[in-house]
């Protein structure tokens, strides 16, 4: 037995060593851009298996009224603070034009009013943050599905994008001192998430006008999906057949910073 | 050569291969592999060796990446909803913007953890975090998409693997004859709580089988820890409870959900710690090997001559 000792100090040390090499590989891996690119498709298996059990419309669950929690958590933008938006602000948002366009038969221009005229869907539901906190909350709003029924979507439509008045990123300057643009916050939904009766575009919040801090005066509610899905001041929607020439070309503010598309999960 | 030392634990013993190990080693003038007094026995078959290191890799990589997303908001509630004034735990800094630290907050308690929890240094600056750095992956940075996206790559593969090995398990029998726990398991655990915690550990033909401890920790691991994992990190996405309703409502909440998800990943980790203690402590280059190429050195008893 002895002579196996020298063996086994050699053993650990390799050991030791071979451990710290692949502790710093594993590190190395997960912040590969290489590895991470690979795992687009992961993305995809989970969207076609969720979509298996959710089925196309299955409902979130919904709350009472007992559930609702007192404070909301706003969570990023809580004023765009931009002119345009700030004069918007100050006039109640009467002059909030919301054009539905792109793949369409019928190109629309719709005012908080109008939106307003349409029927309602009320619904206390439960907002999950990406980051993992969650919140319950009374939504009001028009169901998606009638404005894109109005509007008519052309056969080769495979996606909404809304377009959304507040700028991302802090702001900076270049070598001259001039201010770099900063990109506006922006999102995409399939249309099988656009057309779920959940899926409405808010302008009431625990019955109240939709509160600046949460998207005043429209923000749109995916109850099937994590926070980031459901942009705030949403001031365009564009169906589109493709979303890769579109801001950075992953569908969505957050999915150019490396956030999933699919955000059911 | 000794011809003691080729003698086969069970059939399966791919007992040629050994021969020629040991016709190599002689050849070289090595010394046998196994000293007289023992015989390899054939303990672990090739599909439990193989899914046991893949859920290795696997468990290691669901809980560096979960707590990187964890840090993304360092507390935990019970509920659906986020009381945010009083969770369950959180991590947090304490102090003011000059003069910070960090803290850990369980129920009624607080207690400061400056260094390791709340407040820690990422690449060598102090940052405001739930998790340092070294218990995180990627760690170059607080990075809650990337945690995400190698979280959920691991857990797809951790339930194949696991789909895999109940399949072989019960098909092959193993489950049945050693996995099960009997009732005289339960009766003896007193009694082996007691052997393991004096650090006695079963010898030569005892050695052969999972004993009553292990048997039952195996069974709770594999059925009530794992599902427990599987379905409150399920609960927490909002389109597998548009799928199914009773998974919010069977956990007390989504965030209740996320509570147990976080309790059971360090449950994973204190049964981690304890099977590692285990094999230091009883044989750890006999079971080591064992997991490698299956064959575990027994000591032969008195009886066999």
């Amino acid at each position: 037995m002895a002579d196996k000792l020298p063996r086994r100090g050699f053993l650990e040390r390799g050991a030791a060593l071979a451990g710290t090499l692949v502790l710093a590989g594993c590190d190395g891996l997960t912040g590969s851009r290489w590895a991470n690119d690979q795992l687009g498709e992961v993305e995809n298996l989970t969207r076609v298996a969720q979509r298996l059990f959710a089925g196309g419309h299955a409902l979130a669950p919904e709350y009472s009224k007992a559930d609702i929690a007192p404070v909301f958590r706003p969570n990023g933008t809580l004023d765009p603070g931009t002119n345009d938006y700030t004069i918007h602000r100050a006039s109640g948002f009467k002059d909030w034009i919301v054009p539905v366009g792109g793949l369409v038969e019928t190109p629309l221009k719709l005012s908080v009013a109008d939106i307003r005229k349409m029927p309602s869907r009320t619904q206390i539901t439960r907002h999950d943050c990406v980051e993992g906190w969650s919140c319950i909350g009374e939504w009001k709003g028009t169901p998606l599905s009638l404005i894109l029924a109005k509007a008519k979507p052309k056969a080769e439509a495979r996606y909404v994008v809304f377009y959304c008045a507040d700028p991302m990123g802090a702001e900076d300057v270049d070598a001259q001192g001039n201010l770099i643009p900063r990109p506006f916050y922006y999102e995409s939904l399939d249309l099988l998430e656009a057309t779920h009766p959940q899926t409405i575009l808010a302008y009431e919040l625990n019955g109240q006008v939709l509160p600046v801090e949460h998207g005043a005066p429209l923000r749109l509610r995916a109850e099937r999906q994590l926070g980031y899905k459901m942009p705030k001041y949403v001031q365009r929607i564009d169906l589109v057949e493709r979303f890769d020439r579109i801001g950075g070309g992953k569908g969505g503010y957050w999915e150019d910073q490396g956030y999933q598309w699919y955000g059911g999960i | 050569m000794n011809a003691d030392a080729v003698t086969q634990g069970n059939a399966k013993d791919p007992s040629a291969w050994d021969a020629a190990v040991d016709r190599l080693r002689a050849a070289l003038g090595l010394p046998p592999r196994v000293p007289k007094n023992t015989y390899l026995f054939y303990r672990h078959t090739v599909p439990v060796r193989v899914l046991h290191w893949i859920n290795a890799i696997c468990m290691f990589f669901m809980l560096v990446t979960g707590l990187q997303i964890f840090n993304a908001h360092p507390a935990l509630y019970w509920g659906n909803g986020s009381d945010f004034a009083h969770p369950i735990l959180s991590m947090t800094a304490q102090g003011t913007v000059d003069n910070y630290w960090g803290v850990t907050q369980i129920g009624p308690w607080t207690f400061n953890t400056d260094g390791v929890f709340g407040v820690s240094d990422t690449d060598g600056v102090k940052t405001v975090r739930g998790f340092p750095q070294w218990a995180t992956m990627p760690s170059a940075s607080p990075n809650l998409a990337l945690g995400r996206l190698w979280h959920f790559a691991f857990a797809w593969l951790l339930v194949f693997n696991g789909l895999a090995y109940f399949a072989y398990v019960f098909w092959s029998g193993h489950f049945q004859k050693e996995l099960l726990p009997t009732s005289k398991d339960f009766k003896d655990l007193p009694h082996e709580i007691a052997t393991h915690a004096k650090l006695q550990f079963p010898k030569g033909e005892a050695a052969k089988h999972y004993n009553g401890l292990q048997r039952i920790s195996y069974f709770v691991v594999l059925f009530v820890l794992g599902p427990l994992i599987l379905l409150t990190g399920l609960t927490m996405s909002p389109t597998m409870d548009a799928a199914f309703h009773f998974l919010p409502w069977v956990f007390g909440g989504r965030q209740s959900a996320r509570t147990i998800h976080f309790v059971a990943a360090f449950s994973f980790l204190g049964f981690f710690v304890i099977h590692i203690a285990a094999l230091l402590l009883s044989h750890p280059w006999n079971g080591l090997r064992s997991m490698f190429t299956g064959r575990f050195a027994i000591e032969k008893e008195r009886s066999d001559g």
